[in-house]
């Protein structure tokens, strides 16, 4: 074992990088070092781009040197497994109508591991592909998108498998983290806000999980696409507002798993559309403009213990067809008793108003919200169901909230 | 021999105090400032959150205000009556006189309704919250529903010598807008769903003070923001200094337009 770490320290060099020092290239002195050496990178400015890691090595910043691309190219490329990327701050990736040009890009590798990155006026931030077993642990993506077609995503991993994604903040890129066609991810701890699409956007990625994450004010929210078994846990989605903006978009979803979310103040919390079996469990929206919102096509779903808060619309369904089930939610505008004390509501509620139904035909509609009129039609539905699913209550609902 | 202007303002003055005073004496002003102490307290009690109170308060004062208001309205102008007629025979100017008690109503209900409502809310520590906006524009709005709606009922009362058909005509007036104009409204919107019905909702909405107050207090407390596509046409139009300061110049015809009204049916009218 001694030996084995003493072999370690006579094989791997360290060597130092700085403007003034002998080293003063980064790409220069990749070339000349030997697998599995550290790079030091000195404070001061690095004018490098396309900067080719091919070998195994830990290219370390002291004080977050600056590596400036002049917006002429891709900045770093990996190639090689047992890459460490750490405390570098990375500026002026060039934008390109034809290459998707990245800060970082990682090319086919393993148990790579990319950290404490600040990445800004980017156009794609970090993009891995077709690499495992990685980490993408406490970056700082700092985007000024505008345009979503001459914008690219903060992190993007595209058919890479069983990569962590841990306590990044991204902000102002088109997608913040964007998925496709990944498995086994898990995607933590993250902060994502301000972009000009998603914050997070699942294609064809399965059993991913993702928790404890911040959404807030994307242009859309967070889309999950044609994707299967995806746990999200936690996480909080706030202020997407706009006219196609939601909490969560879910599409052609199967057997996914959410619980203790929180959904507060989106246009729409949750749209759901060709999605089944998935278990909604224990969530709170608030103050949404429409809590739940399903389209249409979505079976066996079930929700139950959720916690519906000053919505304007509970639940909105455009069908008469109801194969979902809602069992022991607690509802801001339940108005029944409870007459057992066995904390549970005697009377069924309706969570689907007719208004919701009118909107969805007329939008126009929507300015008569909380008019006399709507209440008395809305009451009057209430309480003999004509055009609403007739099995669509909560036969159970909460007397109190759920703490 | 009639009075000079100025005699005459201070004559309308006179009737105007007495009327409000003899309001605040009588024990309905304190029922209505009780009402809404009470349900000022409840609410703050029962929701422990200044914003929310104020979205419940809302469907309040846009139902009850205007039936209220009405309701006085007529039966401060019928009961007062041989009191006007002991008036009209001074020589004081008929518009002096309506116009006197017309404002001591309006006046005394707005005031019941700005102590019932803003004591509890002082007391809970409003001025603390930033809620302050919403509320003082919830007031605002009120105050004016109450000028609209009592004006409304007086031109009803005194085009209408038989109480029963002006106590009719006052509470089918507060039905229609209160209710029925939204049911048109939604058909309307419904049967031309096909047509471009931004501008016609717009109007449609600018048109009925009650549906003009709902939509003004809504988009202060930002649920606009939440309605996707169409809430954004609302919030572009009265969101803005401008919406706002349109549909305060709306609000404020509509409180002119019953007082002129007023004024012509007083001077006509023979007694």
């Amino acid at each position: 074992m001694f030996m084995l770490f003493l072999g370690h320290l006579v094989w791997a060099r360290t060597w130092t990088v700085c403007p003034t020092c002998e080293h003063s290239s980064i790409k220069q002195t990749i070339q000349e070092a030997n697998a599995h050496d550290t790079l030091l990178i000195q404070k001061g400015t690095y004018r490098e781009f396309e900067i080719l890691v091919d070998k195994p090595l830990i290219l370390k910043g002291m004080e977050y040197p600056i590596i400036d691309g002049e917006k002429k190219g891709e900045i770093f490329r990996i190639t090689s497994d047992n890459v460490t990327l750490d405390g570098l701050f990375i500026i002026n990736v060039g934008v390109s109508y034809t290459k998707d040009n990245a800060a970082i890009r990682v090319v086919q590798s393993k148990n790579f591991s990319i950290q404490n990155m600040v990445l800004e006026q980017l156009f794609f931030g970090i993009y891995l592909e077709k690499s495992s077993h990685g980490k993408v642990y406490h970056n700082r993506i700092i985007g000024d998108a505008v345009d979503e077609y001459n914008s690219g995503n903060g992190i993007q991993l595209w058919y890479s498998t069983d990569v962590e994604v841990r306590k990044n903040h991204v902000q102002g890129t088109r997608d913040g983290i964007y998925l496709e066609f990944s498995d086994r991810i898990t995607i933590t701890d993250n902060v994502s806000m301000d972009n000009l699409r998603y914050g997070l956007h699942f294609m064809f990625s399965n059993h991913d999980i993702y928790t404890n994450n911040t959404f807030e004010n994307n242009g859309a929210g967070v889309a999950v696409m044609f994707s299967k078994f995806i746990t999200m846990k936690n996480n909080t989605f706030r202020k997407n507002w706009g006219t196609a903006a939601y909490g969560m978009l879910l599409k052609e979803i199967n057997d996914a798993e959410i619980s203790d979310n929180t959904f507060e103040e989106n246009t729409i919390g949750i749209n759901v559309e060709g999605s089944n079996r998935i278990k909604y469990i224990d969530n709170d929206f608030i103050g949404n403009g429409w809590a739940i919102r399903v389209v249409g096509a979505c079976y066996t779903n079930s929700f139950k213990g959720n916690n519906f808060l000053y919505n304007s619309f509970d639940i909105s369904y455009n069908s008469k067809l109801n194969d979902n089930v809602f069992e022991g939610n607690f509802w801001s505008s339940y108005t029944g008793y409870d007459l057992d004390k066995d904390g549970v509501g005697d009377v069924p509620y309706r969570p689907v108003k007719l208004f919701s139904y009118v909107v969805n035909r007329t939008p126009e509609t929507i300015v008569l919200l909380r008019s006399l009129f709507m209440d008395i039609i809305d009451f009057s539905e209430r309480v003999s169901p004509v055009f609403t699913p007739d099995n669509l209550k909560d036969a159970q609902p909460l007397m109190k909230i759920r703490p | 021999m009639p009075l000079r202007p100025l005699q005459q303002q201070e004559a309308m003055l006179k009737i105007l105090k007495y009327s409000f005073y003899d309001l605040i004496r009588s024990r309905w002003s304190y029922v209505y400032f009780l009402f809404y102490l009470a349900l000022g307290f409840v609410l703050l009690f029962l929701n422990n959150d200044v914003s929310k109170a104020v979205i419940t308060l809302m469907n309040v004062i846009i139902v009850l205000i205007p039936l209220i208001g009405t309701i006085f309205g007529v039966m401060y102008y019928y009961n007062s009556r041989e009191f006007t007629e002991l008036l009209l025979a001074q020589p004081i100017k008929r518009t002096s006189i309506f116009m006197g008690q017309y404002f001591g109503v309006a006046g005394s209900l707005t005031l019941s309704l700005v102590l019932g409502l803003g004591i509890p809310f002082l007391l809970y520590g409003l001025m603390r919250s930033n809620a302050i906006f919403d509320f003082s524009l919830l007031l605002v709005t009120g105050a004016f529903l109450t000028f609209i709606f009592v004006g409304l009922s007086f031109v009803i009362a005194i085009s209408n010598e038989n109480k029963i058909k002006g106590f009719g005509y006052a509470v089918l007036l507060w039905l229609f807008l209160a209710v029925v104009y939204d049911g048109l409204f939604l058909m309307s919107l419904i049967m031309f769903e096909e047509y471009p019905l931004d501008t016609f909702s717009l109007v449609a909405t600018s048109l009925n003070p009650i549906d003009l107050s709902r939509i003004l207090i809504l988009l202060k407390l930002d649920i606009s923001a939440l309605l996707g596509y169409t809430g954004a046409i609302f919030k572009k139009f009265f969101g803005t200094d401008m919406g706002f300061l349109v549909s305060m110049a709306i609000l404020l015809a509509w409180t002119v337009l019953p007082i002129l009204g007023l004024r012509y049916k007083a001077r006509r009218k023979d007694f």
